[in-house]
């Protein structure tokens, strides 16, 4: 199956640009399929209930060397989930016709591109795959040709270079001391002696550092995802970075680093400063989008502090959380395209008493923000709760009580952006503004559906992680 | 002084040149320069069809690309380009001479590096390798050549009123 | 005429350093976005160098030149992109200054 979540969005992307100029909104329904389909076969995979060895002879004679994991399964199931989300959300925000062919073309793309990222087994491939998300995310944020978007994007371009230089340096390095990328070859590089190795290593993860948007090298994060039209801010927050960044570090921590220290060390200390340093950032913003964007900051910062966890709890809190934040944050971006869609502005100072006008997305976006900031029984809580436990059980007690303040920090922004947009009286220019329409609003209640479930339903989710293994 | 340090040597000119030179066209023949001086090198070390690529495509095609974006933004009469070239050279004057001092530096150090020994499967055909073995990354350089095309639809093309 | 070829990993890795420099350089004091382009093309190019020369001391050429045609790829159409957001950029804002126009604050 691993092969066909790399060729079928092939496949649709081909077909999308063979239809004729007439049936072109079709293609944001082909690439929804393709999306639809992913999360259910990826929901039923660990389940048992699907077959795919009918397809051996066929995945024998293409050779793709990509194999699926349960890390995979969560990057794949989260993907699956912001992009139909995104994609539901580029009917109204899109205007043109065009602009919607393109940017389902463009989500597409970056679907193979992290389908690809989350099953390879080798530093070049991953690179070739965050590459190929890269470009399509560039182009993503551009795609509306507006006065900030093109400033937004280039800073994302010559920060992702920068990535990748670092990136091609480590993978020279281990060429000359190793003789091979693969995975197993980086382990193996890692267990002999001699500092070169190990230099190599910390230049793969400043690339990747910078990719995800870490401390500190944010600055590219909150001017892209709000200088990119709502769709493309929902796709980019929910998945892309943290699918090129993060994704790529638990991968590293998984399979390369294992108990090794200093790794650890390093995932502490950079996921301690971004998780604090994008909280403040975030509660200073009065712009909903950079607001949002800081918080993402701060999460990834959570995700990679758990990474410097106990061996097993760590890994397992950080996906969890990794599925809650893009969960949660594709919900919360399409709310804010609501809202900008209706009022035609994102300016917290502006805004007031929504609440009454738009009773759906400020339900489901106080849905997504409790969870975030971990309050019982949503999901993120539980998510959390195994973050600070993995810490604890390794002796960080210090940095278990920068995740536990940290929380209270984040609780107040998102208070203080609930407040700011939705409680009080409406001011008398938003008097006629309505509920957004249908295709933002399935969206967000499925999103927030999952959101409780999870949160309700944990002791099953956590005996098939834990159960399941790694 | 061996051939390859002459090499290596003009390679680093035609980048600094690139970097230092007030017209932008200038800039863009240093660095098809500079490009062909990489894939003399590349081809003196044995690497031949990666510097065949590097010659047409990096000296040859990015040169095509920049020399169109240059000719469809330029703007400015040349005398306001030679008002701004004092204010670049106080940016710019230190670049020599840090380069020189870092040539300089990086010459003394001398520790021994473990390489990794030869095996006899590696020393293989390119081909052999980029066909066989790494048929991934083929498939994500048609990914993003795609990715390539669609940018160039989304980018370069005027807004205009037929668009739906 | 055989060339002799150093074998000496600090001699390249010299080189790379000052291509790396200069790249960095060019990028970092320039307001023209379209030096800022060429600086990041000569730090790719740094970068190919180090692969072509890590694959030469490590016997692992056919490896380093596959991974290099791959890398090449990219780079030119990362470039391509990059050449279209300098070119909306221009159209937006009438100019290739990006002091002019610091409105995000990142």
């Amino acid at each position: 199956m691993s092969h066909l979540l790399l060729l079928v969005p092939f496949a649709a992307l081909i077909l999308a640009n063979l239809l004729p100029r007439s049936a072109r909104p079709a293609a944001t329904w082909i690439a929804f399929g393709v999306l639809a389909l992913q999360t259910v076969a990826v929901v039923l995979q660990p389940l048992g209930l699907t077959d795919w060895s009918a397809l051996d002879p066929v995945d024998a004679t293409i050779g793709l060397r990509v194999s699926m994991d349960n890390l995979s399964i969560l990057l794949l199931l989260s993907a699956g989930l912001a992009g139909m989300a995104s994609l539901m959300a580029a009917g109204p925000g899109l205007k043109t016709g065009r602009e919607r062919f393109l940017f389902a073309n463009l989500v597409l793309v970056a679907l193979i591109g992290i389908n690809g990222i989350s099953m390879v087994r080798d530093l070049f491939s991953l690179y070739v795959f965050i590459e190929v998300t890269a470009v399509a995310t560039f182009i993503l944020v551009a795609i509306r040709h507006g006065t900030d978007a093109f400033e937004g994007a280039w800073k994302y371009v010559v920060l992702s270079a920068v990535a990748s230089v670092l990136m091609l340096s480590s993978i020279a390095l281990y060429i000359l001391v190793e003789g091979g990328v693969s995975l197993a070859a980086v382990t193996h590089a890692l267990a002999s002696p001699g500092p070169i190795p190990w230099i190599a290593a910390a230049l793969f993860l400043c690339g990747l550092f910078i990719k995800g948007g870490l401390v500190p090298f944010h600055g590219w994060l909150a001017d892209a995802y709000s200088a990119a039209p709502a769709p493309a801010s929902i796709f980019m927050a929910g998945i892309v970075t943290k699918a090129s960044g993060v994704f790529a570090l638990m991968r590293l921590a998984q399979s390369v680093f294992a108990d090794a220290l200093p790794a650890r060390w390093i995932f502490l200390v950079v996921g301690a400063v971004t998780l604090v340093v994008g909280a403040f950032l975030a509660l200073t913003q009065s712009d909903m989008k950079r607001m949002l964007a800081y918080s993402s900051v701060s999460q990834i910062g959570y995700i990679v502090l758990a990474l410097g966890g106990s061996q097993q709890l760590g890994i397992v809190a950080a996906a969890l959380h990794f599925f809650n934040h893009a969960v949660s944050k594709s919900q919360l971006f399409a709310n804010a395209e609501a809202i900008e869609e209706q009022l035609g502005t994102v300016s917290m100072d502006r805004m007031g008493g929504l609440g009454s006008r738009m009773p759906v997305t400020a339900g489901t976006s106080a849905v997504a923000s409790l969870s975030i900031a971990g309050l019982p029984p949503l999901a993120g809580f539980w998510s959390k709760l195994l973050i600070v436990i993995a810490l604890w059980q390794v002796g960080q007690y210090t940095f278990a009580a920068i995740a536990v303040l940290t929380s209270l920090v984040t609780l107040g922004y998102f208070l203080s952006l609930q407040r700011r947009v939705f409680f009080g009286t409406p001011l008398p220019e938003w008097a006629s503004v309505k509920e957004a329409g249908g295709r933002l609003l399935v969206p967000a209640l499925a999103l927030s559906l999952i959101t409780v479930a999870i949160g309700l339903g944990f002791p099953l989710v956590l005996s098939m992680l834990l159960g399941g293994g790694q | 002084m061996t051939l390859m340090t002459i090499l290596l040597v003009l390679l680093v000119l035609a980048g600094l040149w690139a970097s230092m030179t007030t017209l932008l066209l200038r800039a863009t023949i240093a660095l098809a320069l500079a490009s062909a001086m990489l894939a003399v090198v590349m081809y003196t070390l044995g690497a031949t069809i990666a510097a065949v690529l590097e010659l047409s495509v990096c000296a040859g095609l990015i040169s095509v690309v920049f020399v169109s974006v240059i000719s469809l933004t330029q703007r400015k009469p040349f005398k306001d380009y030679v008002v701004r070239r004092a204010s670049r050279l106080t940016r710019f004057w230190p670049l020599p001479l840090v380069l020189v001092a870092a040539g300089v530096a990086l010459s003394f150090v001398h520790s021994p590096v473990q390489v990794a020994l030869p095996v006899p499967g590696a020393e293989g055909d390119v081909r052999v390798v980029l066909w066989n073995l790494r048929q991934l990354d083929l498939f994500g350089q048609i990914l993003i050549l795609l990715a390539g095309v669609i940018g160039v639809l989304v980018l370069f093309k005027r807004e205009s009123k037929d668009d739906n | 005429m055989t060339i002799d070829i150093p074998q000496s990993f600090w001699l390249y890795f010299a080189f790379f350093v000052l291509l790396l420099v200069d790249g960095a350089w060019c990028m970092l004091a320039t307001y023209n976005l379209l030096r800022m382009l060429i600086g990041l093309e000569i730090l790719m190019k740094s970068v190919t160098f180090f692969l072509i020369v890590a694959g030469y001391l490590g016997h692992r050429l056919a490896l380093a030149q596959a991974m290099v045609i791959t890398v090449i790829v990219i780079e030119v159409v990362v470039v391509v992109v990059a050449a279209g957001i300098i070119l909306g950029f221009f159209r937006a804002h009438d100019s290739m200054n990006v002091r002019n126009t610091r409105n995000l604050k990142g």
